[in-house]
């Protein structure tokens, strides 16, 4: 990696009062400029990391540095560069969209008038011009979620911070909010998110550090990561059993590797690198062969593998986030 | 903590500012400013909501107003022939009980305002703002004193049409009223500390059920000599008696005070009585503020 970080965080340990340790040793360093991701099941620290970069929480041991400000020594001065958006959109209800981001502008100490200016650009540029005078209870998901993102960034803050940005969102306001999000980093934001969604990591994200039990287990971006699971399957479907085994048979030879023979399913899949030009080999030798397919795919892994390989749970199930 | 001032790591180094330089005093100055400023943001967030929610105020007023009814007019007989004067001079006696009624019952707004904020991350977004820390709390505070200026002018207009009078002068009567807003204001800390405190705001209605009787328990609707022995001292001492003791000297109410020693003293712990819980719960709620959360 090249290039200033954002953050810095090296060794960051912080234990629950009850005991038990929150963060058990979290590193992570984020270039500037590009989207971090933090990737774990449920309890694996995500949320307390971002609590404790975003000084809204302490910490016990290690060190953070948060757009070149020492988060421990200046937590004030690192309010001044950062945007924090919390699990829930923390917008006012009763106010409206407009009234909303003038008063987090006035809240940011920039003056009346330049709040207000502010507040435009941001309606504009978060396309809530046309709502911008209802109420926010008003909003559909998205919409609120917007909102929020734009409360988030009056200052044009240098590192964004976004605890689950879309947990609860239906698809359509969920890739509105990416949407939101690619225009910020374009504008220069540097943003680090926490998802559950294995999909917002993989499109959002630049690199990802995935999280367990309050440690890194992983760092990398989304294709090194899925590397490390190995690289894509071709897989097959057959008519019927009596297809399954000359279907193997073609494929191991092709690929050079054994097959694995779903009967139930009717399917064979063998491990392959080479994307489409392998993909388009192991059809012509099918075809060659006179073997009738009923389906053939080439499967890329996904993250849900990465994170199944490194957590070995899909929700690791414990309690906190 | 381990802390690394001076020894940054080289890559996220950039252009540390220089302090900005000024005298100390010129710095707590532009802080204080700041603070009140941002506070006023804040409290005009909450006045806006009291505009849009009109029912808050009228949930407020609900049981007063209903007191006046039950009081004045059913009970009221039977209460004033029990301390020996008439019905309008009961009414008379009663309203600086419910005006104080009120401003006590006021915590639990603030509470479910405050336990809200809390709930919906909305605090939580107000502390990663380099806005005062007291902020958002005064903000709170400022917002509640003017809801109860509203509260008190339709309880003063009510308890006029219904007999009550101030006997002493409008400056008296002024005196009392800003007493009643005094209270007000410390009662508000109580309710901001205890939305800080609890989660949910099922848990604020508990606590809620205790600041029910704790009003009654005052000299709210009968003198303290009229209830049991024992339970004198907690009506004499109860910060909400002062205020109604205050007011109703300040408003020249004919039932005689008792003669207990806060009775004695009623206008000094008026002012005591909310100073001394300003003291303990301003500190308190700050400090759990800059805890939320953890």
């Amino acid at each position: 990696m090249s290039g200033r970080a954002a953050i810095l965080a090296r060794g960051l340990r912080k234990g629950y009062r009850g005991g038990g340790m929150a963060l058990d040793g979290v590193d992570l360093e984020v270039e500037a400029g590009t989207v971090h991701g933090l990737l774990g099941p449920n309890g694996a620290g995500k949320t307390t990391t971002v609590r404790v970069l975003a000084t809204l929480t302490g910490f016990d041991e290690g060190e953070a540095w948060v757009a070149g400000v020492d988060v421990a020594a200046r937590p004030r001065r690192v309010r001044e560069r950062i945007g924090f958006v919390g699990q829930y959109a923390a917008v006012d209800e009763v106010l409206s969209g407009r009234r909303n981001l003038e008063m987090f502008g006035r809240l940011y100490h920039l003056g009346r008038r330049r709040a207000r200016a502010r507040a435009q650009e941001l309606l504009e540029r978060f396309d809530l011009v046309e709502a911008a005078e209802r109420p926010a209870r008003t909003y559909s998901g998205g919409m609120r979620r917007r909102l929020d993102l734009a409360a988030g960034m009056v200052l044009d803050p240098r590192v964004l911070f976004l605890d689950e940005p879309t947990t609860g969102l239906d698809p359509r306001s969920r890739s509105e909010v990416w949407a939101a999000v690619r225009t910020m980093v374009a504008g220069g934001t540097t943003v680090l998110l926490t998802t559950q969604y294995l999909e917002e990591a993989d499109r959002l994200a630049d690199r990802i550090s995935v999280l367990d039990a309050g440690r890194v287990i992983a760092e990398g971006d989304p294709e090194g990561l899925k590397a490390r699971v190995g690289g894509g399957r071709v897989e097959v479907v057959v008519a019927d059993v009596e297809g399954l085994a000359p279907v193997a048979e073609v494929m191991e030879r092709v690929s050079g590797v054994p097959a694995r023979v779903e009967v139930d399913a009717l399917r064979v899949g063998v491990a392959f690198e080479g994307g489409g030009a392998a993909l388009t080999r192991m059809v012509r030798a099918l075809d060659e062969a006179g073997l009738e397919v009923e389906d053939i795919a080439l499967r890329r892994p996904t993250l849900d593998d990465v994170f199944l390989g490194l957590t070995g749970s899909r929700e690791g199930g414990r309690e906190r986030t | 903590m381990r802390t690394l001032e001076g020894r940054a790591p080289e890559r996220v180094v950039e252009a540390v500012e220089v302090e900005r330089s000024g005298s100390w005093t010129r710095e707590v100055v532009v802080g204080l400013g700041w603070a009140v400023a941002d506070a006023v943001v804040v409290a005009r967030r909450y006045l806006t909501h009291l505009v849009r929610r009109p029912g808050e105020i009228v949930g407020t007023l609900m049981i007063p107003v209903m007191a006046v009814l039950l009081f004045g007019f059913v009970f009221g007989e039977a209460m004033g022939a029990a301390m020996g004067v008439d019905s309008v001079d009961y009414r008379d006696f009663l309203m600086p009980g419910l005006f104080a009624l009120t401003m006590a019952f006021g915590i639990g707004n603030t509470t479910i305002a405050v336990v809200t904020d809390v709930g919906r991350g909305v605090v939580d977004r107000f502390r990663t703002l380099p806005m005062a820390p007291s902020a958002l709390l005064v903000g709170r505070g400022m917002a509640d004193v003017v809801a109860a200026l509203v509260d008190l002018s339709v309880l003063v207009v009510m308890g006029l049409l219904i007999g009550w009078r101030w006997h002493l002068g409008p400056w008296a009567a002024l005196a009392g009223l800003g007493l009643l807003l005094l209270l007000r204001m410390a009662f508000t800390w109580i309710g901001i500390f205890l939305g800080l405190l609890v989660r949910g705001p099922e848990a604020a209605m508990k606590f809620f059920s205790l600041v029910f009787p704790l009003a009654m328990v005052a000299e709210t609707f009968v003198p303290a000599r009229m209830v049991p022995g024992w339970l004198a001292p907690v009506v004499e001492w109860n910060p909400l008696s002062a205020t109604v003791l205050a007011c109703r000297e300040l408003f020249g109410n004919s039932v005689a005070s008792g003669d207990s020693w806060v009775a004695q003293h009623a206008i000094p712990m008026a002012v005591v009585w909310p100073v001394v819980l300003l003291a303990v719960f301003v500190p308190l709620s700050l400090w759990r503020y800059r805890r939320a959360g953890r």
